[in-house]
């Protein structure tokens, strides 16, 4: 059944979308990540528009997280206050990043600029979870020592202490502030909600448990994908409703099919898979960067900036 | 200087002998929610009032898309990578362009005639970019052009036309199902010995219909008004497809 799309204006298959919104939701669902980070290309290869892909997409994930985010709330597995503070940095940190992508816009590079940071943060953050996941793996297999239950960095000599009840945490509440600044720039320049970032900055530099981890960063994606939406809409009219609703009746099933899937996996286990997406979506687009395309040319409707 | 040419040319034309008198399937497509394509059935007539003169008579006809600028980019490598280098713009492209003729092109009309009505495919795009224009900017047409044939939304299709007893015509072109809106301009030349001695032109609009034009309206002049609407039904499925998950758990 083809379904024409009122503002990407092309003619698509509904069940890819519905199938494509179900995968993703899957995705979502088991590991926290919003899935900005493989829709936006996979609506690209079956072509959509790149504007209309990025807006659409992040108005896709809003969805799922919001379906995620209520069954990781049922099982009491999001930290609501860690997730504002999050959230805070966050907003700030998507702020700069949007205007820094309009400048380079401007310039005539933002394409590249999208590419290599795809390659390089996802590679370098699926590198790093991987590494750990199987050390994890490593020493569940193999009886030790138990591990002391605080470490104690630098992070816990920072002012403003906050208890993060739900994460077991009483920390800093400028490490996580500058973690969500981080992510909220980088999701602005990549066109994502940031949750492949934000889960393993959560695991890995604020030392929250897993079991919280992705209900909180779900969380905190549906805010920043609620503004990246509404931003897209209203400075470029780029956001497919149509392409929306067929991605989200596939994604919001999806995501409560992977919060199940998710709650059966070991952490360690999960941690390794999602490593391994990551770094898959990381060497494609490296090599479409390093290899020569079979074609040179592309058109793209409008004048030169 | 390109409108002169064309003035002389359609005064050149020999005394009203043969005319063509056309129509067409449809004057209006209307992109619906299940639109898939849509074909143009043209069909013409020639009237004279003598009897046809001597001379091969052939037929083209050319349906163009609603004009606009784009960019081409090509690639380079550069420190190991292939990136974006150079661009060209090219000023009036159509969107959609079919020809279909009663034979190959190069030998059913004259260059010059060619030329002066933009017919062929390498005659529709204008307005290369000059200021910014280097020494193989036709390159980047030529790649426009190859682009859009691979996608269907340039055509050329010699023999498509059907000319029974050198009186009726008959062409069926294919419209793709990623059309964009505007009107589209239907134009049906009588050639004799590669002369152009008639041309009939005819319009054919395309429109959005339906919930396709309700949600593209609203998109443009209610920005915020659609953006939250897009993000209230994000939230909405968002709850009932988890709401319904829990009921049917129990």
């Amino acid at each position: 059944m083809q379904l024409y799309l009122p503002i990407a204006e092309v003619s698509v298959n509904a069940f890819t979308l519905l199938g494509l919104g179900g995968l993703v939701g899957i995705l979502s669902g088991m590991f926290g990540v919003g899935g900005g980070f493989l829709i936006t290309p996979l609506l690209m290869f079956i072509g959509v528009p790149p504007g209309v892909a990025v807006a659409t997409g992040a108005n896709q994930v809003v969805a799922s997280s919001v379906s995620g985010v209520l069954a990781h709330l049922r099982r009491r597995t999001v930290d609501l206050r860690m997730g504002l503070v999050l959230l805070a940095g966050g907003m700030a940190g998507s702020s700069v990043g949007i205007w820094v992508f309009s400048i380079l816009r401007r310039m005539g590079q933002v394409e590249l600029l999208v590419q290599l940071s795809y390659v390089i943060f996802l590679g370098l953050i699926g590198l790093m979870m991987a590494q750990e996941a199987i050390r994890a793996l490593r020493r569940a297999a193999r009886p030790g020592p138990p591990r002391r239950a605080h470490q104690h960095y630098l992070v816990h000599r920072l002012p403003l202490k906050m208890k993060f009840r739900a994460s077991g945490l009483y920390i800093s509440a400028i490490p996580p502030l500058a973690v969500g600044a981080v992510v909220g720039f980088l999701a602005a320049i990549m066109g994502v909600g940031g949750g492949f970032i934000m889960v393993p900055a959560m695991i890995y530099l604020l030392g929250m448990p897993t079991k919280v981890v992705i209900g909180t960063s779900l969380f905190q994606i549906i805010f920043v994908s609620c503004f990246t939406t509404l931003m897209h809409a209203i400075t470029a009219y780029s956001v497919d409703i149509m392409l929306a609703v067929m991605l989200i009746l596939g994604g919001v099933i999806g995501a409560q099919i992977g919060t199940q899937i998710g709650l059966k996996l070991k952490a360690e286990r999960l941690r390794l898979f999602l490593a391994l997406l990551v770094l898959s979506v990381s060497v494609k687009i490296f090599f479409d960067l390093v290899l020569e395309p079979s074609e040179l040319y592309t058109v793209v409707p409008g004048r030169l900036p | 200087m390109i409108r002169l040419a064309l003035a002389l040319l359609l005064l050149a034309l020999p005394v009203r002998a043969e005319q063509v008198v056309a129509g067409l399937s449809q004057n209006r497509v209307a992109i619906t929610a299940n639109f898939d394509g849509s074909e143009i059935v043209v069909f013409a007539a020639v009237a004279r009032d003598a009897p046809p003169p001597k001379g091969k008579l052939d037929v083209i006809v050319t349906i163009e898309g609603p004009l606009a600028p784009v960019t081409v980019w090509r690639k380079a490598r550069r420190m190991g990578i292939w990136v974006n280098t150079e661009a060209v713009e090219i000023g009036s492209a159509p969107s959609f362009y079919a020809i279909a003729t009663t034979g190959p092109l190069p030998e059913i009309v004259e260059d010059s005639y060619n030329k002066a009505y933009r017919i062929g495919i390498g005659q529709v795009l204008q307005g290369l970019d000059v200021q910014r224009r280097m020494p193989d900017a036709d390159q980047f047409a030529q790649a426009l052009v190859r682009l859009r044939r691979a996608s269907g939304d340039y055509q050329v299709d010699a023999g498509a036309v059907r000319l029974d007893q050198q009186t009726l015509i008959r062409a069926d072109v294919q419209l793709p199902a990623n059309l964009t809106e505007g009107r589209f301009r239907a134009r049906i030349f009588l050639l004799r010995e590669g002369r152009v001695i008639a041309l009939e032109e005819t319009a054919i609009y395309v429109q959005k219909e339906g919930i396709e034009r309700f949600l593209h309206r609203l998109a443009l002049d209610q920005p915020a008004l659609y953006g939250l609407l897009s993000l209230g039904l994000a939230v909405l499925a968002g709850w009932l497809a988890s709401a319904a998950f829990q009921w049917f758990r129990r």
